[in-house]
């Protein structure tokens, strides 16, 4: 079975970071979709997901992605990515997501790229 | 002559989405022996994945019972992955190739395996025999 998991911690800026762990496929993706439903359950729209222990992705872990960025930028949130394995974002690249999303190498990179919050 | 050795090795799974692990080690074990580099065996272990997906998503519609074949073909050069399912016939003209701009631009979801597939793996083909689909991909070994 594979092992996925999503810790979510506070950064300051009202900034919310989703920690991804272990392997995103089909069989995990609930998890991913439970934690984005919470952060707008929440009303927090400006979200980091770090992938720096993510394993493996399909592309059921990319529909996640696709599913609740319209409803996440409608908020004047985003969904920024970072600290991707070369494995990992070679899949995001061959379907073109960095047309439609900020992938940066580091979290404090994709912290920067959201505006301060007055 | 010496004869090309051909090694075949099978493995079969139920239709359930938390065995695509398992099929997805069977698979990248197989492809690092066979000498593939880590990118080429990342890539063949995600087709493996997307097909199964969607026969247990599609061919099955999530019915766990069922069962999925895959058998790897390894020859000198190249390494050939043939799943099989007896689920809903699977129409090959049906698949549209996504205008990935479109695709990104209007936020759809789904149907990017079989794209994904033929991005990655050299040679994809899907044949429908009345009792089965059959699907065979390739990759050659550089």
């Amino acid at each position: 079975m594979s092992d996925f998991k999503v810790t979510i911690r506070s950064r300051d800026n009202n900034i919310q970071v989703l920690e991804l762990k272990g392997y995103l496929d089909a069989h995990t993706i609930p998890a991913l979709e439970d934690s984005f439903q919470k952060m707008l359950n929440e009303k927090k729209y400006r979200l980091i997901v770090n992938c720096k222990e993510l394993s493996y992705i399909s592309s059921a872990g990319l529909g996640v992605f696709m599913a609740f960025i319209e409803d996440v930028r409608a908020n004047d949130g985003d969904i920024k990515m970072s600290d991707m394995s070369p494995k990992v974002f070679n899949i995001f690249d061959l379907l073109g997501f960095p047309m439609l999303y900020d992938i940066v190498k580091l979290e404090e990179e994709a912290a920067n790229k959201f505006e301060l919050k007055k | 002559m010496a004869t090309k050795q051909t090694y075949k090795s099978s493995l079969s799974i139920p239709s359930q989405t938390e065995r695509l692990n398992d099929v997805r080690e069977f698979v990248s074990g197989l492809a690092r022996t066979h000498g593939f580099i880590e990118d080429d065996i990342n890539k063949i272990t995600i087709a493996v994945d997307e097909a199964c997906t969607n026969i247990i998503k599609h061919g099955y519609n999530y019915s766990p019972d069922k069962k999925i074949d895959v058998e790897i073909i390894r020859r000198e050069n190249d390494f050939e992955i043939v799943i099989s399912d007896k689920g809903k016939q699977f129409d090959p003209s049906a698949i549209q190739t996504p205008d990935m701009k479109d695709y990104l631009e209007h936020y759809r979801r789904g149907g990017l395996g079989v794209y994904l597939m033929k991005r990655i793996m050299d040679k994809v083909e899907f044949n429908l025999y009345s009792d089965r689909n059959v699907l065979r991909m390739t990759k050659t070994l550089h």
